[in-house]
């Protein structure tokens, strides 16, 4: 009954399994051997030990990258844990026009990340709309200056990781919340409980597991934050480099004659470290929910 | 994934608010409802200026002539005399054109990458018994852990091995067949049940017409997912590119606006047009998708 040859598998494998091969797992192995070397952008390299690991010890840019990210993540973390679900919950009432305002809350998510950083720089520069307008409200009497200082610039950046990412979290929210029950917010609200009472008696406890996903997505996401900082500061880093990410500093090691491919492996390996447990944390969730 | 694929927009707009699948829904208080109503709507269309408003902003401004104040501090969203030059400039400063014919053509080998490669694979994973299956998904799973960043310098020394460093081929080539599509395929293939597939096995059908005349009309949805997927993350990827594309001639999109940026600090204008020339493709693709597009979302927003 089998018409199938022993080979009609690998055939129809083949692609996939070569490109699981070379741009795989050759470059999870390759890093790890990478970062032992002292390779450069324009080729060569040799080994040097853990040269690169004692190196990370005095860089002082790590330790910026490394403070940069743990803050990031703390704001981003209750912004886009609780902002989406409220999206949601807005757009979970199928009232008339409904869809023309979820595909417009998720236009930021489908613009490239460099869009909408020169967006931003347009709207947050000194005579930008946000200072123009907070003036104007009297809420602030000279220009803030968003786009220089290390924190105001990584806040600028922050709230624009928050604002692309409302429309992403808020859809995964959206199909959580069909599964929310209906009795109980109906039962609540004879009750007597008030939309905001509701709100936290029902809703949030009924997507429980959601709000897990999403902050473990939060997090990844945050700690690989790369174009909103380096379009903000216009691949500066911010003044002394302090602004900076830790796939950015990847990348500025990554060219030119300064670039060191070896020391940049090495911090891929920090970068793995730190974000090897949430994702395991989300390969378990998704098999859980498949 | 079906509630929001099918949204029946018009529909609940017709029925009054006494029928009763209207009153399962609501709180039930009818005299609530109106105001209720209300606020929704205030608080829809404050979400709206917030999540769309920066985007008019950038078109208006991108529309605005050398002559009109776009500093005023009462913000002008409707340009007093709207005019392309803006537009004319950026072809002016960076070869624009080209630029964006190559992301697309970046994004064309991502699709048919990921579309031809995740198809065949995800079907012999789902259909077909071998040795070596169980092997090879472990191995898919285990490379979902690594972010792209953790292996991206390495990725750079294996295209720059294969002398394919500043070339579009390079841009394209590690993401043409994404492990993550594999997997949605071998998922999509995997809910095509089995008796359908049997009696084409005994009609003595080979792998192959298998996969043609029972498969494919089955996967139509997931392909089109991941498609589009495919072609939004090429046409949107910056850090990549920037690694990969050393001269200015061979920049894609999003590397050439980030390049007009630096050389055009001093006019807003000019970069705002830039921005919309990346941006309003991409909003079209996804306007005229968007059904797919949720659907998508909804059955692989768990990519990380």
């Amino acid at each position: 009954m089998k018409t199938q040859r022993w080979f009609t598998p690998w055939l129809l494998l083949g692609p996939a399994l070569v490109w699981l091969l070379v741009f795989n797992l050759w470059p999870a192995i390759n890093t790890v051997v990478l970062a032992f070397t002292n390779a450069k952008p324009l080729g060569g390299g040799s080994f040097t030990g853990v040269a690169n690991f004692e190196r990370m010890l005095n860089d002082d840019q790590l330790v910026y990258a490394l403070v940069n990210s743990i803050v990031y993540m703390l704001i981003c973390l209750p912004l886009l844990l609780f902002l989406p679900l409220l999206l949601a919950v807005l757009l979970e009432k199928k009232l008339p026009g409904i869809t023309f305002f979820r595909t417009a809350f998720y236009t930021p998510v489908i613009a490239s990340a460099v869009v909408v950083a020169l967006i931003w720089t347009w709207l947050l520069e000194d005579r930008g709309l946000v200072n123009g307008l907070a003036q104007q409200l009297g809420f602030l009497t000279e220009p803030l200056p968003f786009l220089s200082g290390r924190w105001l610039l990584l806040f600028s950046a922050i709230s624009l990781t928050v604002w692309k990412g409302l429309g992403y979290y808020m859809i995964i929210y959206l199909s959580a919340l069909g599964n929310v029950s209906r009795q109980l917010h109906e039962a609540a609200a004879v009750d007597g409980a008030g939309p905001i009472r509701r709100f936290w008696s029902v809703t949030v406890p009924g997507v429980r597991t959601t709000m897990l996903l999403v902050s473990v997505l939060v997090t990844v996401s945050a700690l690989r934050v790369f174009t909103e900082l380096f379009v903000l500061t216009n691949g500066t880093g911010g003044p002394g480099g302090r602004t900076m990410s830790l796939v950015m500093l990847i990348q500025m090691y990554s060219r030119g004659f300064t670039g060191h491919l070896g020391y940049a492996s090495a911090l891929s390996l920090v970068l793995f470290v730190i974000t090897i447990g949430p994702m395991l944390l989300l390969l378990r969730l998704n098999r859980k929910a498949a | 994934m079906t509630q929001l694929s099918t949204p029946p927009a018009g529909a609940p707009a017709k029925t009054p608010a006494s029928s009763p699948k209207r009153r399962r829904r609501g709180s039930g208080f009818g005299t609530m409802r109106r105001r209720e109503k209300l606020l929704r709507y205030v608080l829809l269309l404050f979400a709206l200026v917030v999540t769309v408003g920066p985007f008019v902003w950038q078109l208006s401004t991108s529309l605005k002539g050398a002559g009109e104040n776009i500093y005023t501090a009462t913000p002008q969203f409707i340009p007093s005399n709207p005019t392309f030059d803006n537009y004319l400039r950026v072809a002016e400063t960076i070869p624009v054109l080209s630029y964006a014919k190559n992301s697309l053509i970046v994004a064309a080998m991502a699709v048919v990458g990921n579309a031809v490669g995740a198809t065949l694979a995800g079907f012999a994973l789902a259909k077909l018994h071998f040795r070596g299956r169980t092997l090879f998904l472990a191995l898919v799973l285990g490379t979902l852990v690594l972010p792209g960043e953790v292996t991206i310098i390495s990725q750079y020394v294996t295209v720059r091995s294969l002398g394919l460093a500043d070339t579009l081929v390079g841009v394209a080539l590690p993401t043409a067949v994404a492990m993550l599509n594999v997997l949605l395929m071998r998922a999509a293939f995997m809910a095509i049940p089995d008796e359908m597939d049997e009696a084409a096995v005994i009609d003595g059908a080979s792998a192959w017409q298998r996969l043609i005349h029972v498969g494919l009309p089955n996967v139509r949805g997931m392909l089109s997912v991941i498609t589009i997927f495919a072609f939004i993350g090429a046409w949107d990827d910056f850090l990549w590119p920037l690694i990969v594309l050393t001269d200015p001639q061979n920049y894609t999109l999003t590397v050439g606006l980030q390049y007009l940026s630096g050389a055009f600090t001093a006019n807003p204008r000019v970069i705002a047009a830039g921005t919309m020339i990346a941006f309003i493709p991409i909003v079209i693709v996804f306007a005229t998708l968007q059904r797919f597009f949720f659907r998508g979302v909804e059955e692989g927003a768990i990519k990380g």
